[in-house]
């Protein structure tokens, strides 16, 4: 799917069945591992049905921050409200629960090796017992169907795909759940120009269908630009700009528009060491 | 000077320390775990069969040939005291009581521990535990407790084929090559065994089989960095399952047959 074509599937798509509720909101959110400080009071406002990019550096926290959201790691300071709660003040359970409504891309997949395609596609449901194992099957084979692979893919294990049917894969099982809220980590790196093409469609497609709210995180910028309605930039474990996805490169931010274009002269310099 | 000597000194001990106690949490989450719903019983038989029924093999022809080495030196040790007859008496508390349980526990850990510690960091340094986490699944429910329960339960089976086969072994070479009559062996056997002998050697299992599985799950899950820390991992997880073997080897020993 071209670019032009993707942003064309996100216009003329008809409205999604549903529109979820849940943004996310980062307020003041600081995390250090040992002396070297990662988020240094990250404020970030993602509106309920946006899907918000956020652009950066290798190293400059996008992954933690993504984390942090997620509960995977806890941040020293600040709030993380999701759906208007401070999530880093929930009960275990409350939270567990808020979290179930949410869905994960990771970088590199993440695929359970020792499960077939179809019962990692269907993991997160027959884990909740809201499927039998037979209707997994099925499920597993109408949303494989929904990211463009063969129900017959559902029966090989994700060894034996290739990079991009593993991305595919990763994408189905992320969505299956049907999320209200997305996170997409790096969902280009390592794909060749068309399948990363192909990705970024089938999240924007996915995501409109699904009615929910997406950040994704990326130093990607034509991916940034084909999912991305807002964006932000995230500098030294800070968001240092935001705004429409689509003037990337014209912000009048130096910063970010350095690192649009990808130049190597500008306000951002490579630390070769810390 | 003195300080830096101290300082020196206590390092490695407060490591140590915080290690123990890191350890010693993780076994507490993973055993309330396998007491508290939901169970993954697909998972606890996956790994229930991975170490009963794979580690036969290994485990039966380890007990094989040691009960025949044991009764063969036994045999030409107690020829120096006139002591020949006791080739059954010995062969078989051995057996039971040690060699089955210990012999067993070692290399079950080096199969089973580092085959647990390897996937485990394998599935750490590529995401699968956190994604296990997005997808409204606990990891140490689904991951540890099933490999640490399937263990503790595989070992004493796996112990008690191991005294069979350990004192079929000593049998085999007492009758065939000794010259001891086959009758009197067995009654001789049977006779010196008791039942406490057996069940020393099956509660060492258990414990032997919680220790492998619960280092191999904490070397993996703990692990960091890439393949370099998956290797660390593996190695750190048989050669501390080990070490625990033989030290809680002791400390049971001591609770049965201490006078």
């Amino acid at each position: 799917m071209s670019e032009t074509q993707s942003s064309a599937t996100q216009s003329a798509a008809p409205k999604p069945a549903r529109a979820t509720k849940l943004g996310v909101k980062l307020i003041g959110v600081r995390k250090s591992f040992g002396s070297k400080t990662v988020l240094d009071g990250v404020n970030l406002d993602v509106a309920p049905n946006t899907s918000m990019v956020v652009l950066g550096g290798s190293g400059s926290g996008k992954s933690v921050m993504l984390k942090c959201i997620l509960g995977l790691i806890e941040p020293d300071e600040g709030v993380i409200e999701i759906g208007g709660q401070d999530v880093l003040k929930m009960r275990p359970r409350d939270r567990a629960a808020l979290m179930d409504r949410m869905g994960m891309l990771f970088q590199n997949g993440a695929l359970f090796d020792s499960l077939p395609v179809w019962e990692n596609v269907c993991f997160k449901l027959l884990a909740q017992k809201r499927i039998t194992r037979r209707a997994a099957r099925d499920k597993a084979a109408e949303v494989l169907a929904q990211v463009g692979l063969a129900a017959s893919v559902g029966d090989l294990s994700p060894a034996e795909l290739s990079g991009g049917m593993q991305k595919r894969v990763a994408l189905a099982r992320a969505v299956a759940a049907e999320p209200e809220i997305v996170f997409f980590d790096e969902p280009t790196t390592g794909l060749d120009p068309i399948m990363g093409a192909v990705i970024d469609g089938l999240i924007v497609d996915c995501v409109h269908q699904l009615g929910a709210t997406a950040i994704s995180i990326t130093h990607d910028m034509i991916s940034a630009r084909r999912i991305g309605q807002q964006a932000a930039m995230i500098h030294k474990g800070r968001i240092i700009w935001t705004g429409d996805a689509a003037t990337l490169g014209e912000t009048g931010n130096a910063m970010v528009d350095q690192f649009a274009h990808g130049e190597r002269e500008g306000p951002i310099t490579m630390e070769l060491r810390r | 000077m003195f300080a830096a000597f101290l300082a020196a000194l206590g390092r490695p001990v407060i490591g140590a320390c915080r290690s123990a106690g890191n350890l010693g949490l993780f076994a507490l989450e993973a055993i309330s775990h396998i007491l508290r719903p939901p169970f993954y019983g697909r998972q606890l038989m996956r790994h229930f069969i991975e170490v009963a029924y794979f580690s036969l093999p290994v485990v039966a022809l380890t007990a094989l040939f040691t009960g025949m080495v044991l009764a063969l030196q036994s045999y030409t040790g107690f020829a120096r005291f006139n002591a020949q007859s006791a080739v059954a008496n010995v062969v078989i508390l051995s057996v039971t009581r040690e060699l089955g349980p210990v012999l067993a526990g070692l290399m079950v850990a080096g199969r089973i521990g580092a085959s647990m510690a390897a996937e485990l960091g394998t599935m750490r340094v590529t995401d699968q535990i956190d994604a296990l986490t997005t997808l409204s699944t606990n990891p140490m429910k689904y991951l540890v407790a099933p490999r640490v329960l399937a263990a503790t339960l595989a070992m004493p089976l796996l112990v008690l084929v191991a005294d069979v086969l350990g004192a079929m072994g000593g049998f085999l070479i007492g009758t065939i090559k000794l010259g001891f009559v086959p009758a009197s062996y067995l009654k001789t056997t049977w006779d010196v065994l008791e039942t406490e002998d057996v069940v020393s050697g099956l509660v060492k299992a258990a414990v032997f089989g919680f220790i492998i599985a619960l280092m191999g799950c904490y070397s993996g899950y703990r692990s960091k960095g890439g393949a370099q820390g998956v290797g660390l991992a593996t190695t750190s997880a048989v050669v501390m399952a080990s070490i625990l073997i033989l030290a809680l080897d002791y400390v049971v020993t001591e609770a049965f047959f201490a006078q």
